[in-house]
C-alpha cells in the first residue's frame, strides 16, 4: 500500500479508459454512467470466474497454466516498462532504452522464476507486492472516480456472495480442490510463510515484514505455472480491467482452513489472496489520489484496511472455514474514507489554523 | 521551507516514537496488531468528536468569528473526553480480549500482559494523534512559501514538531497512568491522566504565544513521564542498574552474558 501511496503522489497519471465517460454535465447522468461502467466491469469479472472454475473442473490444467504464465510474462515486463515510462517522464529522468531494456528484462526474468518456480522467501513476497502495487496503479489509472468506489463496494459484496454462497463458483472451486486434495493456484496467494496450514490468527500475522519461521518449502511451490494466473488475466483483459476478481477468488480461498495433513504439522502461516491486496491498494491508492485531506484520509483509510484484515483473521480462526478477506476491510475502508474526507478533514483544518491541539 | 525543515521537523515530532516502536514493538506480531487497534480507537473517537463539531458548525452562525472560535473550542474539550473515554472502552476490550486469548490458546501465561498492553495502547493513540496533527503541515512543508509571511510566527513548523512530540510522549505516559489506575481501581489516577490532558489541550489555545503553551506542556510530559515510570515499575535503583549495564534480569532476557 505504500509503493502505490507513494506513486500516486508523485507521478500524475490521469487518463480515462472507459465504455461510459464520467465528464457528464449532470450528476445523474453520471451516478448512471458509473453504474454501467461498474456492471460491465463486475459482469465480465463473474463471467471470467465461471470460465475458471469450469476449466478447473474439467482438468483442463495446461490452459489455466498456460494462461497464468502468459498473464505474469506480460505483467512483469510490459507494466512494469510503462510503469518506469512514467517515472522517468515526472522525474525528468534521461534514460536510454538499452538500460532501460537491461533493466526491465533483469526484473522480469527473476520474477518470474521466483514467482513460478523457486525462489527465497523475501524475495518472492517483494516480488508479489510489486505485482500487486503495479496493479492497483493500473486501476486506479485507468478508473473515473465513482466508478471505482461502486467497483470496490460492489466487489465486497460478490466476494461475499461467491464465496459463502453454496452455489457460489468460488466456493465450488475450493470444494473441488478439497476433494481432489490439490493445492489451488498456490503461487497467487501471499503467504507469510513457506507453508500451507492457516492457524490461529493471533499467533501469525502476514505483516509484510514478519515471516514467522522459514518452514521448508511446500511441494506447492514446484507446481509451476500457477502463480500468476490473475495476472494473466489481468493482462488479457486489460481492455476491461478485472480479471484480478477470479483469482483474487481463488486466493481468497486460501486462507481456508485446508484439511489438516495427517503428520499434524504444526505449520503456522496466513495466505492472503493477491487480489485482496489489489483491492486494499487501490482503495488507499484512490484515496491518496482524490481526497482533499491529502494524508489524513490515507492514514485513515490504511489504519480501517488493516483493522479490517485483523478482524477478518480473527473470524478466520474462530470459523475455521474460507473466508472472503474483502468485505470487512473495504466497508470499513469505505465508511473511513467518506467519513474523514467530509467530517474529520475540516476539523482538523481549523485547528491546525489555529495550531490548536487535540 | 526547505528539505532540511522537512527532514528536522519530522524527526523532531517523530523521532522518539519511531526509535520505541522499532527497539520494543516491531519484532513482536501481536504487539503491532494491538498498536495499530489502539490507532483505531483513537481515531473512532476524533470521528464522533469532529461528527458533532461539524452538525454544531452546521446550525450555527457561520459569520460570527468569536462563535466559531467558541465551537471549536468546545470541540477540542469534546474530542479530549472522547479520547479518554475511548482509551477506556479500549482497556475494557483488552481486559476481554485476554481472558478469550487465555482461553483460545493452550498456554498457562497470557502471550502479553496488561503493562505491555497499556503502553503499546498509549504509544498507538500518540502515534495517531501526532499523525494526524502534523502530517498534513510536514507535506505542506515541503513545498514552496515563506513562514509568516503575513505577520504570524515564522516558527510554526518547529513548534508543531515540537509539540507533536510531547503529545505523542504523553499519549504514552497516560496510557500506562490510565490503565494501571483502572488495574488497581485508582480512580484519582484515571481523573488525573483525564485532567492532564484537558490541560494540555487548553494550554494550546494560546498559541502563537509559544512560550506560554510549549513549556508547560514539556513540564507536564515530564511529570507524567516520571509517574508513569514509577507506576510502571521502575526505580532509583532498578535506573541506576539498568545503566550501569548490571542488571541481572534485563541481561537474561536479552541473552546477554555478565
Amino acid at each position: 500500500m505504500v509503493v502505490v501511496v507513494a506513486t500516486i503522489k508523485s507521478v500524475m497519471l490521469y487518463e480515462i479508459y472507459t465504455p461510459f465517460p464520467e465528464e457528464t454535465d449532470t450528476v445523474a447522468q453520471r451516478a448512471v454512467n458509473s453504474i454501467l461502467n461498474a456492471t460491465i466491469m463486475i459482469t465480465v469479472i463473474i463471467v471470467m470466474t465461471l470460465v475458471l472454475v469450469l476449466l478447473y473442473k474439467y482438468r483442463c490444467y495446461k490452459v489455466i497454466q498456460g494462461w497464468l504464465f502468459l498473464s505474469s510474462l506480460l505483467l512483469l515486463f510490459f507494466f512494469s516498462f510503462i510503469y518506469l515510462q512514467e517515472v522517468f517522464k515526472t522525474y525528468n529522468v534521461a534514460m536510454d532504452y538499452f538500460t532501460l531494456a537491461i533493466v526491465v528484462w533483469n526484473f522480469g526474468v527473476v520474477g518470474m522464476i521466483c514467482i513460478h518456480w523457486k525462489g527465497p522467501l523475501r524475495l518472492q513476497q517483494a516480488y508479489l507486492i510489486m505485482i500487486s502495487a503495479l496493479m492497483a496503479l493500473v486501476f486506479i489509472k485507468y478508473l473515473p472516480e465513482w466508478t471505482a468506489w461502486l467497483i470496490l463496494a460492489v466487489i465486497s459484496v460478490y466476494d461475499l456472495l461467491a464465496v459463502l454462497c453454496p452455489k457460489g463458483p468460488l466456493r465450488i472451486l475450493v470444494e473441488t480442490a478439497q476433494e481432489r486434495n490439490e493445492p489451488i493456484f498456490p503461487a497467487l496467494i501471499y503467504s507469510s510463510t513457506m507453508v500451507w496450514l492457516v492457524n490461529m490468527a493471533d499467533t501469525d500475522r502476514p505483516k509484510r515484514n514478519s515471516a514467522e519461521s522459514p518452514a521448508p518449502s511446500s511441494p506447492s511451490q514446484d507446481d509451476g505455472g500457477f502463480t500468476s494466473s490473475w495476472v494473466s488475466q489481468q493482462e488479457h483483459r486489460l481492455g476491461q480491467l478485472q480479471s484480478t476478481e477470479e483469482t483474487r477468488r481463488e486466493i481468497q480461498q486460501m486462507p481456508s482452513s485446508r484439511p489438516p495433513v495427517e503428520e499434524d504439522d504444526e505449520e503456522r502461516g496466513v495466505k492472503l489472496g493477491l487480489g485482496d491486496f489489489i483491492f486494499y491498494s487501490m482503495l488507499v491508492g484512490k484515496a491518496s489520489a482524490t481526497a482533499s485531506g491529502d494524508w489524513n484520509t490515507t492514514l485513515a483509510c490504511f489504519v480501517a484496511i488493516l483493522i479490517g484484515l485483523c478482524l477478518t483473521l480473527l473470524l478466520l480462526a474462530i470459523f475455521r472455514k474460507a473466508l472472503p478477506a474483502l468485505p470487512i476491510s473495504i466497508f470499513f475502508g469505505l465508511v473511513f474514507y467518506f467519513a474523514t474526507d467530509n467530517l474529520v478533514r475540516p476539523f482538523m483544518d481549523e485547528l491546525a489554523l489555529h495550531q490548536f491541539y487535540v | 521551507m526547505t528539505a532540511a525543515v522537512f527532514f528536522g521537523c519530522t524527526f523532531i515530532a517523530f523521532g522518539p516514537a519511531v526509535s520505541l516502536f522499532l527497539f520494543t514493538i516491531a519484532r513482536e506480531p501481536l504487539r503491532v496488531i494491538f498498536l495499530i487497534a489502539g490507532a483505531f480507537f483513537w481515531l473512532v473517537s476524533l470521528l464522533m468528536a469532529s461528527l458533532v463539531w461539524f452538525i454544531s458548525v452546521q446550525i450555527s452562525n457561520k459569520e460570527s468569528v468569536s462563535q466559531q472560535k467558541g465551537l471549536l473550542i468546545f470541540g477540542v474539550v469534546l474530542s479530549v473526553l472522547l479520547q479518554e473515554t475511548f482509551r477506556f472502552a479500549y482497556y475494557k476490550l483488552l481486559k476481554k480480549a485476554n481472558e478469550g486469548l487465555l482461553a483460545l490458546s493452550q498456554e498457562e501465561t497470557m502471550p502479553i500482559s496488561i503493562r505491555q498492553l497499556a503502553y503499546v495502547s498509549g504509544l498507538g493513540f500518540g502515534f495517531m494523534s501526532g499523525a494526524f496533527s502534523v502530517v498534513n503541515i510536514l507535506a505542506d512543508s515541503v513545498g514552496p512559501g515563506t513562514v509568516g509571511i503575513h505577520g504570524d510566527s515564522q516558527h510554526y513548523f518547529l513548534s508543531s514538531a515540537f509539540m507533536t512530540m510531547a503529545i505523542i510522549l504523553l499519549h504514552m505516559f497516560w496510557g500506562i497512568i490510565f490503565f494501571d489506575g483502572c488495574e488497581k481501581q485508582r480512580w484519582l489516577a484515571v481523573a488525573a491522566v483525564v485532567a492532564s490532558h484537558l490541560l494540555v489541550s487548553c494550554l494550546t489555545f494560546q498559541n502563537p504565544q509559544y512560550v506560554s503553551s510549549l513549556v508547560p506542556t514539556y513540564v507536564v510530559m515530564f511529570f507524567m513521564g516520571v509517574w508513569a515510570f514509577y507506576t510502571a515499575g521502575g526505580s532509583l535503583r532498578n535506573l541506576k542498574l539498568c545503566l550501569t549495564c548490571k542488571d541481572k534480569d534485563f541481561l537474561l532476557a536479552n541473552h546477554r552474558p555478565r
